[in-house]
């Protein structure tokens, strides 16, 4: 066992996303405070890889891997976390590596703990707070046994710490990447069209609570009395309320608007990966603890409908 | 085609979630069905239609109250349902896809679906690591999965509205994020129906692994910070609201 702490990297087009560099910035507090090493792990054929702050970066660099790919990602990193039995292994709780972490943690048998907002050494051992329940509660939990998995939201320590020029040393994989049951075929990119939500000032995002199809005018109503567009949770979408892209989020858009007036959304970790940094953020919403008012800059404890109707009444 | 589908009953965040011990209490919750299960029930029952097959539903009976949401699934068109008799709500994610996996084992899936995952969870979701002991591949979020023969062509999606396709050979697990279409609703006397026709088999749990982690505080979040709270009656917060506004240039 070594005392390393191994970011499993995530890429996408060729470029780094924000969790890589968080994850590396919060690896080398860690490996310091461990006695080890901050190893970023990049997998992939074919990226720039010498762009972290680690001690070192390991890239897996063949063309099989040049997308993500669950089960090929999957074998590579169990390998290489297999021979080099690091203290830590550093996901993304991302799209990518929500594939592979909890996968990896049942293959090896140790444990892994989701929905990170931070990690700490105590006693020399590893502690995780993790966010449960859509951040109505939080959790601390030690890992037992020499390796732990830690699988962090985005957005939970700063990405400067993480950004360098470490020469990456290009390995072959370590497994052999032939007769696999999983096979990319292509990527779709979004149809444009609608509303670019990234480009608005001001949105009037609209969640569950929102209620159903037919209470989109009123949103719709508010935001044109605004000068705002209106956008969405991901429930909304799913129900097909609004187009897919409205949806600000994880699995969604991110947004940086100078308004972000919100009506009946609860504040999922989800969501708050699209939106949380908002000039200035408003929530109603009728539970008093949605965990939204942990986050927005004003809040009222008020059932929407009669807030928007009212707020029509004197635009 | 075979297909087994694991659902997931969850304390409902919509109530208070009060906390005994290191844990929920959970003698003082609702238990609701995962929401995510809602689509990935939705899209086996989607694939039966089209090619044919069995969907089997299947979950871990943790408090002796699943059957509801046993019922419900065999309204939206599930033919059969399994519970797994284990009556033990501190079972971690770890422990129940072990119990899971091993009920699965025998029911020669052609693939396994999961929610991607439940708002109760901590270490991980139930899918992959239900994958991870059957040693099938895994993929997560899909939109939408068609079969054809012995492949499935699965939508995965990214973040911003992309989507990327991938060929699956069958048997796999994958972790549904949405159904193509929304799910179909069940009225409620088709439910009560099933209520009283249907047989849920029931399966003993055998099998352990454990999630490893050792639960040190639960509580509520520190909050770094707190929205100032605007009282009033919805009138008056709405005067507040637009009074900010203009006095920040924003309406
Ligand atoms: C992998 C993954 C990716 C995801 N990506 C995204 C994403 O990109 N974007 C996203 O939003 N979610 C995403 N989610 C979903 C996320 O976990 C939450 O389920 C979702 O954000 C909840 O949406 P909501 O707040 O609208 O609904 P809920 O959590 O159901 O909240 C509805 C709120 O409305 C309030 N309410 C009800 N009626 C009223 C009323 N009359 N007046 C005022 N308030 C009222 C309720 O008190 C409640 O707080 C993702 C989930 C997964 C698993
Ligand atoms: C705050 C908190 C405190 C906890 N405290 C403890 C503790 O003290 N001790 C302890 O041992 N554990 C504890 N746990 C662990 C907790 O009980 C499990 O993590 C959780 O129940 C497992 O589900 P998951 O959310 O990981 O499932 P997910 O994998 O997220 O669920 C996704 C999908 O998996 C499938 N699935 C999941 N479970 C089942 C099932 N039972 N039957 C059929 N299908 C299923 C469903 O399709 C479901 O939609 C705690 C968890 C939390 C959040």
């Amino acid at each position: 066992m070594s005392n390393d702490v191994f970011v499993i990297t995530e890429h996408l087009d060729g470029k780094f996303s924000d969790v890589s560099f968080e994850m590396v910035g919060k690896a080398k507090e860690l490996a310091k405070a461990l006695g080890g090493q901050a190893v970023a792990v990049v997998v992939g054929g074919g990226v720039e890889a010498n762009v972290f702050a680690s001690d070192s970066t390991i890239q897996v660099d063949d063309a099989a891997l040049s997308q993500f790919n669950p089960e090929a990602y999957g074998k590579v990193i169990e390998a290489l976390v297999k021979e080099k039995a690091p203290r830590v292994v550093l996901f993304g709780w991302t799209v990518t590596g929500m594939d592979v972490a909890a996968w990896l943690s049942a293959r090896l048998g140790v444990p892994c703990a989701a929905y990170a907002k931070d990690v700490r050494v105590e006693g020399g051992g590893v502690v995780v707070s993790c966010q449960a329940y859509g951040g109505k509660l939080t959790a601390e939990v030690a890992p037992e046994g020499e390796t732990a998995i830690v699988a962090c939201l985005a957005g939970s320590f700063p990405a400067e710490a993480g950004q360098g020029a470490t020469a990456a040393e290009k390995i072959a994989s370590p497994v052999d990447l032939s007769g696999l049951k999983m096979k990319f075929i292509e990527m779709v990119k979004p149809a444009g069209g609608d509303v670019d939500i990234t480009a608005q000032t001001k949105l009037v995002s609209v969640g569950r609570g929102i209620g159903g199809k037919e209470n989109i005018e009123l949103a719709e109503e508010l935001a044109a009395k605004l000068g705002a567009a209106v956008s969405a949770s991901r429930p909304v979408v799913d129900a097909g309320w609004l187009p897919r892209t409205r949806q600000v989020g994880k699995s969604g858009l991110k947004v940086k608007p100078k308004l972000y007036l919100m009506l009946g959304i609860s504040g999922a970790p989800e969501h708050l990966e699209g939106m949380k940094s908002a000039e200035l953020i408003i929530a109603i919403n009728t539970d008093k603890k949605a965990p939204i008012f942990n986050v927005a800059h004003y809040g009222a404890t008020a059932d929407l409908f009669e807030v928007a109707e009212a707020m029509l009444e004197l635009l | 085609m075979n297909i087994v589908v694991a659902i997931k009953h969850i304390p409902s965040i919509a109530d208070d979630l009060p906390v005994k011990g290191n844990n929920v209490d959970f003698d003082s919750v609702d238990f609701v069905l995962n929401e995510w299960d809602e689509h990935s029930i939705e899209q086996a029952v989607l694939i039966k239609e089209a090619v044919g097959g069995t969907v089997t539903v299947v979950g871990v009976d943790l408090i002796g109250e699943l059957d509801n949401a046993l019922h419900l699934a065999l309204a939206k068109g599930a033919d059969k349902v399994v519970k797994i008799t284990a009556d033990d709500p501190a079972a971690d994610s770890h422990q129940q896809a072990k119990w899971l996996a091993e009920a699965i084992k025998g029911m020669g899936a052609d693939m396994v679906f999961a929610g991607v995952q439940a708002s109760n969870d901590i270490d991980g979701q139930i899918g992959p690591m239900i994958a991870a002991y059957l040693d099938m591949p895994y993929i997560g979020g899909t939109s939408a999965i068609e079969v054809s023969g012995n492949t499935a062509t699965v939508s995965k999606e990214f973040p911003g509205g992309v989507g990327m396709k991938y060929s699956v050979t069958l048997p796999f697990v994958a972790g549904v994020q949405s159904a193509p279409k929304p799910p179909r609703y069940a009225p409620v006397s088709k439910v009560r129906q099933m209520a009283q026709t249907a047989t849920i088999e029931k399966v003993a749990p055998t099998g352990e692994a454990s999630a490893g982690l050792a639960f040190k505080k639960m509580a509520p979040p520190v909050a770094t910070g707190h929205a100032e709270m605007i009282e009033g009656s919805p009138k008056e917060v709405a005067a507040k609201i637009v009074e900010l506004l203009k006095s920040k240039g924003l309406a």
